[in-house]
């Protein structure tokens, strides 16, 4: 430790002697690692470390780019009911969050290749701003969903195995919970819906696990039905009440789905839960690095001669930026 | 990570004026070229979310959409991330990946059609005895 001291100290006193062995001969920065052979060296060396890090990262997102293509190339009509659950407004909000703090991040790189110490701290500070506002919003859209019974597996009121309230507010409801859309006579179906939808859910018991019916022998009354619609009911005044709650949202609608691709809406939860989740993951990351480098930066260890980690934790941020320019029209903007 | 103690007030003295063999090369990009790639990020933000309203068919929306994502994405790489003043093997590195997910997501979906996509039986409520 007081070796090291020393030997910076003579190495800063031999700049300025030109016939010093010091400085031609093992004068080197604080920051240069003894393995490389110069600080340029060691910059490039860290950059390609650090883009072969990001292909890795590239790639693990790839695996969940390709099961939603594949899915969506099987279930288009899936996706085009299912996105409705999404709000183009906070997706596109949130590209603008992104985009701004990759910006600043940018600029922030700048400020200290130019060893502006204040406006990297800035910079640093905005774009971390950025993350928070950005995780403020997803988890504004994530509680919306959880309460909406649009949640990971069983807490989907799509899926074969939900275990949420199914007939609290009616069967119709449990597809779609926005009953303030239905009229008073409507909820007086809803209500007498309730009372037949009763017998039919003690028989089935909610906490009873979907069986596969192709596992042994087919037994058509463990086949659990998604959505109780009594007998009693007229076909018109059953249009009728999907139309009310389906009508003002859905270009689809959820009764002119194919009976298979109604059992497969969840899966679109599924892969928007883990895409969005896996990349907030990064997002949160990324603010940890990002005020990692800031305290760094307060104690102004970063300049023109040394900068890699600002460099660094900025070609994470962008890439973080980049997976999201991909995840919001592939999610929100389904036409 | 060089973890090397230093002194602060040292670290910046010698080489900021220094232009010696082995220094880093410092590449500033320009503040019109920062600013004018995130007005073009956000322009193409906007086009994307406008050509939702118009019906071009489920095929060419889809396109689209991707084509204007890969434009966004090209900024962002190119002039943000660095790519446009760096190593031609980082950019190599990064295409390179691309290439093999756009592999991976190509091969898979080739042949997602040569399965039974209705394996399991639906389970409707016409499908139980009446």
């Amino acid at each position: 430790m007081s070796e090291l001291v020393s030997r910076q100290q003579a190495a800063v006193a031999a700049q300025g002697d030109t016939n010093s062995p010091l400085r031609d001969h093992h004068v080197h920065p604080p920051h240069l690692a003894h393995h490389f052979e110069s600080p340029a060296q060691q910059y490039d060396s860290a950059k390609i470390g650090m883009w072969v890090f990001l292909a890795t990262e590239l790639l693990m997102f790839g695996g969940l780019f390709c099961a939603y293509s594949v899915y969506r190339h099987n279930h288009p009509e899936v996706f085009e009911y299912a996105h409705h659950y999404l709000d183009k407004f906070w997706g596109a909000f949130n590209t603008v969050v992104l985009i701004t703090s990759s910006l600043t991040m940018a600029w922030g790189v700048r400020m200290a290749q130019m060893g502006a110490k204040r406006g990297l701290i800035v910079c640093l500070v905005l774009t971390l701003l950025g993350g928070v506002g950005f995780m403020i919003v997803k988890s504004i859209e994530y509680s919306h969903k959880y309460h909406e019974h649009v949640w990971i597996g069983a807490g989907n009121k799509y899926s074969k195995a939900y275990n949420g309230p199914r007939n609290e507010e009616g069967p119709l409801s449990a597809q779609h919970s926005e009953t303030n859309a239905l009229t008073d006579k409507e909820r007086e179906h809803t209500a007498t819906l309730n009372q037949m939808a009763k017998p039919v859910a003690t028989t089935e018991p909610v906490g009873q696990p979907w069986r596969d019916p192709n596992m042994g022998t087919p037994d058509e009354a463990k086949i659990k039905p998604m959505q109780v619609i009594p007998a009693g009911l007229s076909e018109a005044a059953r249009q009728q009440q999907i139309k009310a709650v389906d009508e003002h949202k859905h270009s689809i609608k959820y009764e002119d789905l194919p009976q298979i691709e109604k059992d497969r809406v969840a899966t679109f939860f599924n892969i928007y839960f883990m895409m969005t989740g896996l990349h907030g993951i990064h997002v949160l990351v990324g603010m940890g690095l990002i005020t990692w480098v800031l305290i760094r930066a307060t104690k102004n260890e970063f300049g023109p001669t040394y900068f890699t980690p600002v460099d660094l934790v900025g070609l994470y941020w962008h890439l973080v930026d980049l997976i999201w320019i991909f995840l919001f029209p592939l999610l929100y903007l389904i036409h | 990570m060089s973890t090397t103690p230093h002194n602060g007030d040292q670290l910046h003295a010698p080489g900021a004026h220094a232009h010696g063999e082995g220094e880093v090369h410092v590449h500033l990009v320009p503040p019109w070229l920062l600013l004018g790639v995130f007005a073009a990020l956000l322009f193409f933000t906007f086009v994307t979310v406008a050509v939702t309203y118009v019906d071009f068919g489920r095929t060419i929306n889809v396109w689209i959409a991707l084509g204007v994502a890969v434009a966004k994405a090209a900024l962002v790489a190119l002039f943000f991330m660095h790519l446009r003043w760096d190593s031609p093997f980082n950019g190599l590195v990064f295409i390179a990946s691309l290439f093999f997910v756009a592999l991976f997501i190509g091969i898979a979906v080739l042949d997602t059609k040569e399965y039974n996509v209705n394996f399991l039986p639906p389970t409707s409520t016409s499908a139980r005895p009446q």
